[in-house]
């Protein structure tokens, strides 16, 4: 069955014959093809004589060779003949690849592409977030349309099966920064100052901050799959023909569901936090946690928590907006749902940051220091 | 000739097909299961070289969890399959890897890479396979094998999501084509086509079946694709293969689920079409296999 294909030039009647030998598949082709392109002189003809099997591969390395050095084609069998003319016909240029872009114009069109996506993905989240509170008003106005069921399913896998990593993460943190804070508070003698640290760091900022990272990890990307999938699915599609507005079954559970949770787990996160620094402090300060707890309440102002839970379900809108917009915008393929699951991340976490800078400034005039 | 000796020829040219073996797939025993769910038990089909058999059978009667036996993406629970009298089950060596180079799939949906273009699709096979192509001709050969399958020129540096779904279809073909196979698998290659671009799909697998010597494995629901290109069918009910033969074969069986598949009022329409296009294109001498 394995017969290498092979060449042999001969002088017949004064011009140069090629006579093929042997397979002419493409398993059998072997260095045929490159030997055939090294051939440069005039062929007057090529004999397929010696030709045991052919397939349309071996015809077409026939067929080039044979227009590239216009010479004839003799012998061989009927079939094979015809097999090389039945290839020949198929002969006209295709492209392999869309049209080569010189770098240079890549690189600014890329630029320009990139500015104008930023801008329209800008333009088409507030739109988005219209679309919501559109969604929102018409939900108020027919309350049987609210989907009840959706939320609370939300509810648990946003928040209730998050309460283990959240806590996890949370009072690592809190050990952390009172570890880091105690060594660099007991130069200046003055230990019992990482309580006042880890109170106020984390129920100010870190515990709402770091929730928020996480949801954005886990539910925003979630969010965005999902609505991806199911657009690719054209599930999108036959809900609105159905007449089931999708902003109302799809988005508004979730955006729900984070807008809730956001608070719930932020305060959880704080009070696991607290709780990490506690034990920090009472293994390696030796500050007993009666002494802790109390000199807690003493340091934290009331509104650190009111700071926290504020910016949470602000936060939490962010999150779950960025994700379902994201995963709307699915158009085309299976890979531009991880492009935009990879986005809905990055653009949550980095509006969140974004937010949460305004709010210190605000809260700061606000006098809530 | 009288009916019995046509059926005694029949019976020793298939006698002779065996004996040269000339089986291009053989299943035996086949057992396949999801959890409690029996899909196949005891199945048995004979594919011969240089056919084209249909397989068909109700929704659920494991059509494509056959193909995906034979092709090895499920390792079924008992039996044996033997591609060009080589046992697939189970085997990653060169000698199944050669085997594996020989046949060329085309799935329900096309199931073209999204993220490269349609020649590039084509090239995917080549390059893998035989890397001692070079770019040049590789580039050549996804050419011509994309103009073979019917598909235009402007189609080559087009992504899969920019195509409808005939040419889809048609790419995928190009890419199950890329390696001259011996065999090819075709899923409900004209499942979801208009009527027009079914019929020339089928005449384009019966054209390249006849050019290139294919085998072909043809899962259809498409009673025209049936009766016109499929040199026999296979009938799959309760869990195995009813029926193997000509449709006319099968029409003298009295399995009623055959019966109402052909003579229901879709199988007799395409009877009444396939009958008209014959005598459109003049007697013509009898072959013996139709």
């Amino acid at each position: 069955m394995n017969k290498a294909a092979d060449l042999v030039e001969e002088t017949r009647d004064g011009g140069t014959v090629i006579r093929l030998l042997g397979h002419l598949s493409i398993a059998c082709l072997h260095d045929l093809p490159a030997r055939l392109d090294m051939i440069t002189g005039p062929v007057a003809a090529i004999d397929l004589s010696g030709i045991d099997h052919m397939d349309t591969i071996g015809a077409w390395t026939v067929h080039r060779t044979a227009k590239r050095l216009s010479s004839e084609i003799v012998g061989g069998s009927e079939d094979s003949r015809r097999l090389v003319e039945a290839v020949g016909e198929l002969d006209e240029p295709v492209n392999i690849r869309p049209d080569y872009v010189p770098p240079l114009q890549r690189v600014v069109g890329q630029i320009g592409e990139a500015v104008i996506t930023a801008g329209s993905t800008l333009l088409g989240l507030v739109g988005f977030f219209g679309g919501t509170l559109v969604a929102t008003w018409n939900v108020i106005r027919h309350p049987s349309r609210f989907r009840v069921n959706a939320v609370v399913q939300r509810f648990e896998v946003v928040g209730v099966s998050a309460l283990g990593i959240i806590g996890l993460m949370s009072f690592l943190i809190g050990i952390v920064i009172a570890q880091q804070g105690s060594v660099q508070l007991r130069q200046f003698g003055m230990e019992m100052l990482t309580i006042n640290l880890v109170g106020r760091l984390t129920f100010r900022e870190l515990g709402v901050l770091m929730t928020a990272i996480m949801v954005a990890g886990r539910s925003g990307s979630a969010f965005a799959a999902q609505l991806g999938t199911m657009k690719l699915t054209e599930e999108i599609d036959a809900m609105r023909t159905i007449g089931v507005s999708p902003m109302e079954a799809l988005v508004l559970p979730r955006t729900l569901a984070v807008v809730v949770m956001m608070p719930l787990l932020g305060f959880y996160s704080s009070i696991v936090a607290v709780i990490g620094g506690g034990f920090l402090c009472a293994v390696s300060l030796d500050i007993p946690p009666i002494t802790f707890i109390q000199r807690l309440r003493e340091v934290v102002p009331i509104t650190d928590l009111w700071v926290g839970l504020l910016k949470a379900p602000v936060f939490g809108i962010i999150i779950a907006l960025a994700g379902c917009f994201q995963g709307m915008q699915v158009k085309a393929n299976a890979e531009e749902v991880g492009l935009r699951t990879t986005s809905a991340v990055v653009q949550a976490i980095f509006l969140v940051i974004v937010i949460d800078a305004f709010f210190a400034v605000f809260f700061t005039w606000l006098g809530w220091n | 000739m009288a009916p019995e000796e046509e059926i005694a020829a029949e019976e020793a040219r298939v006698e002779q097909a065996v004996e040269q073996d000339d089986i291009a797939i053989s299943v035996r025993n086949l057992k396949n299961s999801f959890g409690d769910q029996v899909v196949h038990e005891g199945l048995n089909l004979d594919v011969r070289k240089g056919e084209i058999i249909g397989v068909v059978g109700g929704s659920g009667t494991g059509k494509s969890v056959l193909m995906r036996s034979i092709i090895g993406l499920q390792t079924p629970d008992e039996g044996e399959v033997h591609v060009f009298g080589e046992s697939m089950i189970g085997r990653l060596d060169d000698e199944a890897l050669a085997i594996r180079k020989r046949w060329g799939v085309l799935f329900q949906g096309g199931a073209l890479f999204s993220t490269l273009t349609v020649a590039e699709n084509v090239e995917v096979p080549i390059r893998e396979y035989y890397p001692n192509i070079g770019p040049q001709l590789r580039d050549e050969i996804a050419a011509y094998k994309i103009r073979l399958t019917g598909l235009p020129a402007e189609a080559g540096p087009k992504y899969p999501a920019e195509l409808s779904g005939g040419m889809k279809k048609r790419a995928g073909l190009a890419r199950a084509l890329a390696l001259d196979p011996d065999l090819l698998f075709l899923d409900e290659p004209t499942a979801g086509l208009d009527p027009i671009g079914a019929a020339a799909f089928d005449d384009q697998t019966r054209r390249l079946q006849q050019t290139l010597g294919l085998t072909v494995f043809l899962i259809t629901h498409d009673l025209d694709t049936l009766y016109s290109i499929c040199d026999r069918v296979a009938v799959l009910a309760d869990k195995k293969v009813i029926a193997v033969g000509a449709i006319d074969e099968l029409l003298a069986t009295d399995h009623p689920w055959i019966q109402e598949y052909f003579n229901g009022p879709r199988g007799r329409a395409a009877t009444a079409a396939v009958t008209r296009e014959r005598e459109k294109t003049a007697p013509q001498p009898s072959d013996g296999r139709r």
